[in-house]
């Protein structure tokens, strides 16, 4: 089944870390889909296989068996030119905006860095152009961050910064691995609404990765709830919070006294 | 540049490096500028140490503080030249084969298992056979290329440890090429570690080059710390009581080693904040 509404899934995809006795089954024959434009969280608690999941989308980890088809095409085994004008379609954002940082780089260099993917198709002044655009768009001041170094930095603007290179790349669809985690609570609504502000903007497909239900309701059209390396649900949001199918999910939401009244608040 | 600081604020690291400058400007000062021929004859065999020759001379009459300088100098050159080779090998293996992992990393592992099980003379010795003269540069490289691999071991443990980093898949994401990641966001983060090794390495070319000029190996047409404990050795010093043909370049060895060291235990405790005290 492949309509023109999908931008990603995968058939079967399954990651074994190890071999023999010791052999974990990270993900375990996953077949998800994903449509354009849509807004959808992968949860489940640690250890269930998230960001394995999510970096065999990212084609940063080879996948033991199974596919992964993007826009219709199988990009399980593209490698070279094709890998990275994957990359130019499909970015990331990762759970820990100190170690997503070189120490040696400042701010302006994690921006043009990210200009590899295209190839020198830019002047030297567009590509400035552009980034001050990205840099304003998650409400920083070019002139006052550009040269800035990771440290004279907060998490909450590191992963600012890092949204402003997802800005820039304009991918098609963006993979954020818990991107709120690490970071103070009363600047994560700040970041998960610029977050879909480029949803909103460019049209970008996201597909948060999360262990908080909660936030995972609050932000997304559609779940798919992760246990032991399996998708054990999947559906509209409302729906799975409200009828819940699976043991794993009920109990998820069990832990989550006051799911709604808590994200609502804020 | 805090840790640069802090570097000059630790004790074993500012004795080490002072001593090491002394011996380096001594060992390339002086015979810049005293023009004294280390191999001339300016006396008999075994005169002990006066006025005029203040270590005496050795079993061909030469004057064995100039040969002392000269030997010094020769050392160092050695020594610097084998610990930037083998840094460079060790380094270049240990990231590639720390970042790739999987088969590349085995393929690496057993070159470097390998050069670790052969025995740096017998390397030696087969290059003497197939080579009529060793020069500084020879002798430097046959050293440095037997001694990379505990630098390759220790850089892949460190390399390995970095390739799972957020930043390193940002790269990637970016296309960065392997050279580029590797260069870019591996090496940058050990760039201490490596200049730790390198200072041992030089250590251990300073003491490798005598050890093996002992043997007769040592370079050509030139005088090595190695070389005069070689002939003391050789015409027999020890029994004569001519202590001064081999006490001082003995002890040269051991003050240049020993400083080297303290500036890698100094550096140690700076950069290893576990140790710091
Ligand atoms: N590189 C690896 N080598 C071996 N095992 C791994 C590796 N990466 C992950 N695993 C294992 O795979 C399983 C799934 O890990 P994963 O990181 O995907 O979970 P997660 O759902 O993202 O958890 P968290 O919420 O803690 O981030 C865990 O048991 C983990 O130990
Ligand atoms: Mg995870």
């Amino acid at each position: 089944m492949s309509s023109n509404d999908e931008i990603i899934k995968t058939e079967n995809l399954t990651k074994v870390f190890g071999s023999g006795k010791k052999a974990i089954k990270a993900v375990d024959d996953v077949s998800i889909s994903i449509k354009k434009k849509e807004v959808i969280s992968l949860v489940g608690q640690s250890g269930s296989g998230k960001t394995t999941l999510a970096r065999m989308l990212l084609r940063l980890l080879k996948p033991t068996a199974g596919k992964i088809i993007f826009e219709g095409q199988d990009v399980t085994n593209i490698e070279g030119k094709e890998k990275k004008a994957y990359w130019r379609k499909v970015q990331a954002i990762f759970q820990d905006p100190y170690a997503s940082f070189n120490i040696f780089s400042p701010v302006k260099k994690v921006l043009l860095d990210a200009f590899k993917l295209f190839d020198n198709k830019f002047t030297k002044e567009e590509k400035w152009r552009m980034v001050c655009e990205s840099l304003e768009a998650v409400n920083f001041r070019p002139d006052e961050v550009a040269d800035k170094f990771p440290f004279e930095l907060s998490g909450g603007q590191r992963q600012r910064v890092m949204i402003a290179r997802a800005h820039l790349i304009k991918p098609e669809l963006l993979i954020a691995d818990e991107p709120t985690s690490m970071i103070d609570a009363n600047l994560r609504s700040g970041i998960l609404e610029l977050l879909l502000d480029l949803r909103d903007t460019e049209g970008t497909t996201i597909m948060f990765v999360t262990h908080d239900l909660g936030l995972a309701y609050y932000v997304s059209e559609r779940l798919l709830i992760m246990h032991e390396g399996k998708i054990v649900e999947e559906g509209e949001a409302d729906k799975i919070i409200s009828e819940p199918d699976h043991p794993y999910t009920k109990q998820l939401i069990a832990d989550v006294p006051k799911l709604s009244e808590e994200w609502l608040l804020e | 540049m805090e840790t640069l600081k802090l570097l000059f604020k630790s004790p074993k690291f500012i004795a080490g490096l002072g001593i090491f400058v002394f011996l380096f400007l001594t060992a390339f000062i002086y015979p810049a500028v005293v023009d004294k021929n280390p191999f001339e004859m300016v006396g008999l065999m075994y005169e002990a140490p006066s006025s005029r020759y203040i270590l005496g001379t050795d079993n061909f009459g030469r004057d064995v503080f100039v040969e002392l300088i000269h030997g010094m100098k020769t050392s160092l050159i050695i020594g610097l030249f084998a610990g930037v080779i083998a840094t460079a090998i060790g380094v270049t293996i240990g990231l590639f084969a720390g970042y790739k992992g999987g088969t590349v990393d085995n393929i690496l592992n057993s070159i470097t298992n390998i050069f670790l099980v052969i025995p740096p003379f017998v390397i030696l010795i087969l290059i003497t056979v197939s080579l009529r003269s060793r020069s500084l540069a020879v002798m430097g490289l046959v050293l440095g290329i037997t001694s990379w691999p505990w630098t390759a071991r220790a850089v892949r443990a460190q390399s390995m440890s970095l390739r799972g980093r957020e930043h390193v898949d940002i790269a990637r994401l970016n296309g960065a090429s392997v050279v580029e990641i590797i260069i870019r966001e591996i090496m940058p983060y050990i760039l201490s570690y490596i200049f730790m090794a390198f200072v041992l390495q030089v250590a251990s070319g300073i003491l490798n080059e005598a050890g093996i000029s002992m043997l007769g190996l040592g370079p050509s047409n030139v005088v090595s710390l190695g070389t005069m404990l070689s002939w003391a050795l050789l015409f027999e010093s020890v029994r004569s009581g001519a202590w001064w043909a081999f006490v001082p370049p003995a002890i040269t060895i051991a003050l240049i080693t020993f400083s080297l060291y303290f500036m890698n235990t100094g550096m140690d405790e700076i950069f290893n904040p576990r140790l710091r005290s």
